[in-house]
């Protein structure tokens, strides 16, 4: 029994109080909100059974939106904290859970799922098909990262938050050192979320490889594509080991075991070695896809094709294979032997090789170009600088004799937030922008895009960058206070402002949404960009079946080739086929419903009751193996009414908000 | 997707969707090989980390794990004669091998258990040391692999009984194959790595 009963809710504190009757009136509020306006059906029909890819990214971007509130509220709350020496607001255990919670979020919740949401709408677009290889497998994985956020995201309220970082390092996330169940969460809730990762890779590895359409090779594929497959690839060959890694720190945390532990034989550095086997692939499984979409967006606003195409993909390949090689920098100063050090110093600089090359190619698609200073490409812009410096200092820390100073300091946080921020959310925020028009059929306002852009940017650096000196004198992460004499206050205060114009800009991303859902022109045809690959050559919002027929290619940039020599077929009616798609299926929620009761009775050491909810898992795939629904066909009629419909208006007299 | 079928092949590639499956299983054992390698891994490090507890040489039972070791390979061997049969579109045959497979499979895991509860009782348990904790964990995720296959291969042979050879069913029980192979390979290693170096070491 892993906890007794009157701890089942935490107590005591006000700012955990509040939000639990915070999220109680939210959750009535909404399902009333739901059967006021009589919207169960539609909810369960076109979204929750859904196995549509684009509705799945939508859902995907979606939680991925709501958890970056979340995880951003994290952030305040350090900020906060730490704005003045000596500060009360939160206790050492509260900002512990705080800054655990925040990494995990915002790592696993929130760049996975946006940039996975965005390679689940633009990828299958992108290749010229109708859907991913398994589009029920797709539904499910989206319900698994949905059910293990949610589970994760409980555990402020319910039992307790992990509070051992978000590495969760041996031996203090053990049971000897963090009694509590909030480790539990970590364990169980990233499992789950995990298994959906997984099975998406798998997905993608094969709809890139199977289901691309006629005449595009491999080397016409977009760069988006390109980058989402290899992504693909590093997740399969890399989060089976964080399954292995969660499934031993759940047995020595609920069965006693001895694979961490220091007594009994246990080696706490394994853990360390197999997080990081996977914890550094994952760092390119999140950037990847962002360079893919710089790419795309890049060659698409400076309206040429992208510089040095073969030396971007040799470079992805590159950095996927050293993504494997470079773990051990992680704990350089954790005693290994000068050479295990220097191996990995090696390869660790050797990364800034391939990302060089490809920093070098978006400049150069850019030079010459007649870019246009579009929201989405302003993001782009500024990815180049602030990533260069965010990288430039993983280069300083890759040194390992110098890591010794840097290590454990805000200067490595300022450092991977120099990544992650310019490499992932810049990116993921540009495709937002960009895809936007596909998904809904409008597009988000320039002008708040602008607003969102200069705040998010000026605020972003005026957060981290003073991190980088209170780091170089001597200011330690994870640290909830320090005393006035350290003289860390006003730099501390600085950056404490600074993150509260980032929550600004990103408060004007949510208004921006609102606004557009509301005001926004529909009247926009189905290219508002002028852009180059294939999503564009249909419908906007995309029709459901994506393309009445598969579109061929003969070039890179296929759509803009199509353009220039003249080459948009209009459609033949008499070569009008139907169309099949897969039907809805409600195995997927009902999956992630049972893994997440099976996980919330794991978390609480419940074990016999887990075992028999998770009797719900295999009747789900019991019931899906008995499932032999063919799918159903979409009439002629009805796609030469949709098609005529939009195409009524494409490629000429569109309204351009741009040029 | 496509409901194209390409006669020329066999059954169970026939399909666009079936060729798209079977590869997606492919990619689906590369995960897997990722998982067992660093079970291996783990075992590798903790393997003589003994705690003061038993060590393989007190423990291994050497005739138990040789006659769990030939089940588990002749189920592998009829598991491929079934899908022959499954090729020359003979159903009986098929299921009578695959019925084989499952019975074998059975013995093995029969004699797996058996082989814990024993370990148990002498007691070496997953909670004694780290090298336990690492061999339970390991030899445990394989168990469970046999077990959820068995349970699958049922439902296989339920399915094949209503529907008889289709594309469809052609195609799961051709991917079931695949994982029984596997299975049956991840064992090879862990009876040359675990129990053979064990009793050498």
């Amino acid at each position: 029994m892993g906890i007794k009963w009157d701890e089942f809710f935490v107590t005591g504190d006000p700012l955990i109080f509040a939000s639990q009757i915070g999220i109680a009136l939210t959750l009535i509020g909404a399902l009333a909100g739901i059967t006021y306006f009589k919207k169960w059906n539609y909810l369960w029909t076109e979204w929750l059974t859904t196995v549509d890819h684009k509705k799945i990214g939508i859902m995907y971007i979606l939680m991925g939106v709501l958890m970056f509130v979340r995880g951003g509220i994290d952030g305040l709350m350090m900020k906060g904290q730490t704005a003045v020496p000596e500060n009360g607001f939160l206790n050492a255990q509260h900002y512990n859970e705080v800054f655990t919670t925040h990494g995990v979020i915002m790592i696993l919740f929130v760049a996975m799922p946006l940039l996975i949401g965005l390679m689940n709408f633009v990828i299958p677009l992108q290749i010229g098909a109708r859907d991913v290889a398994f589009p029920q497998l797709n539904a499910l994985s989206f319900w698994l990262t949905f059910s293990g956020a949610m589970l994760f995201n409980i555990s402020f309220i319910i039992g307790g938050s992990p509070d051992a970082g978000w590495t969760s390092y041996f031996p203090l996330a053990g049971k000897e050192f963090s009694p509590g169940i909030g480790n539990n969460y970590y364990a169980v809730a990233l499992q789950i979320a995990g298994a959906g990762t997984l099975m998406t890779g798998i997905n993608f590895v094969v709809t890139v490889l199977k289901m691309r359409t006629k005449g595009m090779t491999l080397m016409k594929m977009p760069m988006f594509t390109w980058t989402s497959f290899i992504t693909s690839i590093i997740i399969v060959a890399s989060f089976p080991i964080f399954t292995v890694a969660l499934a031993l720190m759940t047995f020595d945390r609920t069965f006693g075991t001895h694979f961490f532990t220091i007594s009994g034989g246990g080696m706490d550095m394994l853990w360390a070695n197999l997080f990081w086997l996977w914890g550094h692939p994952e760092v390119y499984i999140v950037v990847l896809p962002a360079f893919g979409m710089l790419s795309d967006i890049i060659s698409t606003f400076a309206r040429k094709t992208l510089y040095g195409y073969k030396s971007m993909v040799i470079s992805i390949v590159m950095i996927s294979v050293l993504s494997m090689l470079v773990w051990v920098h992680h704990f350089f100063t954790m005693g290994n032997s000068a050479a295990v050090n220097s191996f990995f110093s090696i390869t660790t600089m050797a990364i800034a090789i391939p990302t060089g090359v490809k920093v070098f190619n978006w400049l150069f698609t850019m030079r010459k170009g007649r870019i246009k200073f579009t929201t989405a490409m302003l993001w782009a812009l500024a990815f180049v600088p602030n990533f260069v410096i965010g990288g430039v200092t993983g280069v300083m820390l890759a040194m390992a004799a110098a890591d010794y100073q840097y290590h454990n300091t805000l200067f490595l946080v300022a450092h991977f937030h120099y990544v992650l921020i310019p490499g992932v959310v810049f990116p993921i925020f540009a495709g937002l922008y960009f895809w936007w028009p596909k998904m809904f059929g409008y597009m988000l306002n320039e002008r708040i895009g602008k607003w969102n852009f200069w705040l998010f940017v000026v605020g972003f650096n005026v957060t981290f960058m003073p991190m980088f000196f209170l780091g170089l004198d001597g200011a330690v992460r994870r640290a909830y206070t320090y005393s006035a004499e350290t003289g860390f206050g006003p730099l501390m205060m600085i950056s404490a402002i600074g993150s509260i114009i980032l929550a600004a800009g990103f408060a004007a991303l949510v208004y921006n949404i609102y606004w557009s859902a509301r005001y926004a022109d529909r009247n926009i045809g189905n290219d508002p960009w002028d852009a180059r690959t294939l999503e564009w050559a249909t419908a906007t919002p995309v029709q459901h079946y994506n393309f009445a027929s598969l579109p061929e290619v003969t070039k890179l940039d296929a759509f803009w080739h199509m353009k220039k020599n003249d080459q948009l077929q209009p459609l033949k009616e008499d070569e009008v086929e139907e169309i099949h798609l897969p039907s809805n299926t409600w195995i997927p929620i009902y999956m992630g419903v049972v893994f997440g009761i099976s996980g919330f009775l794991l978390v609480f050491e419940w074990t016999i009751a887990a075992a028999i909810a998770a009797i719900g898992i295999f009747a789900g795939l019991a019931f899906r193996s008995f499932d032999y629904d063919e799918g159903f066909h979409v009439h002629k009629d009805e796609i030469l009414e949709t098609e005529g419909i939009w195409r009524k208006g494409a490629n000429k007299g569109v309204k351009n908000h741009v040029s | 997707m496509s409901a194209k079928v390409n006669a020329a092949l066999p059954l169970e590639y026939q399909t666009e969707q079936n060729r798209m499956n079977i590869l997606g299983f492919w990619v689906f054992l590369g995960a897997e090989i990722v998982l067992f390698a660093t079970l291996f891994g783990v075992y590798g490090v903790l393997g003589e980390r003994y705690a003061g507890g038993p060590t393989q040489k007190d423990i291994f039972i050497i005739r138990d794990v040789l006659i769990q070791t030939s089940l588990l390979l002749t189920s592998s061997f009829t598991m491929g004669i079934s899908i022959f049969e499954m090729r020359r579109s003979n159903i009986k045959g098929m299921l009578m091998w695959l019925v084989f497979t499952l019975l074998l499979g059975g013995g093995f895991l029969f004699m797996e258990v058996r082989e814990f509860i024993h370990y148990v009782h002498e007691g070496a348990t997953m909670q004694t040391s780290a090298f336990l904790s690492s061999f339970f964990v390991l030899l445990g995720t394989h168990g469970l692999h046999v077990t959820i296959g068995i349970g699958w291969a049922i439902l296989l042979i339920i399915q094949i009984l209503q529907r008889g050879l289709t594309p469809v069913t052609a195609r799961k029980a051709f991917i079931f194959g695949l994982y029984w192979h596997f299975l049956d390979v991840v064992w090879i290693f862990i009876f040359t790595f675990v129990y053979l170096q064990g009793l050498v070491m």
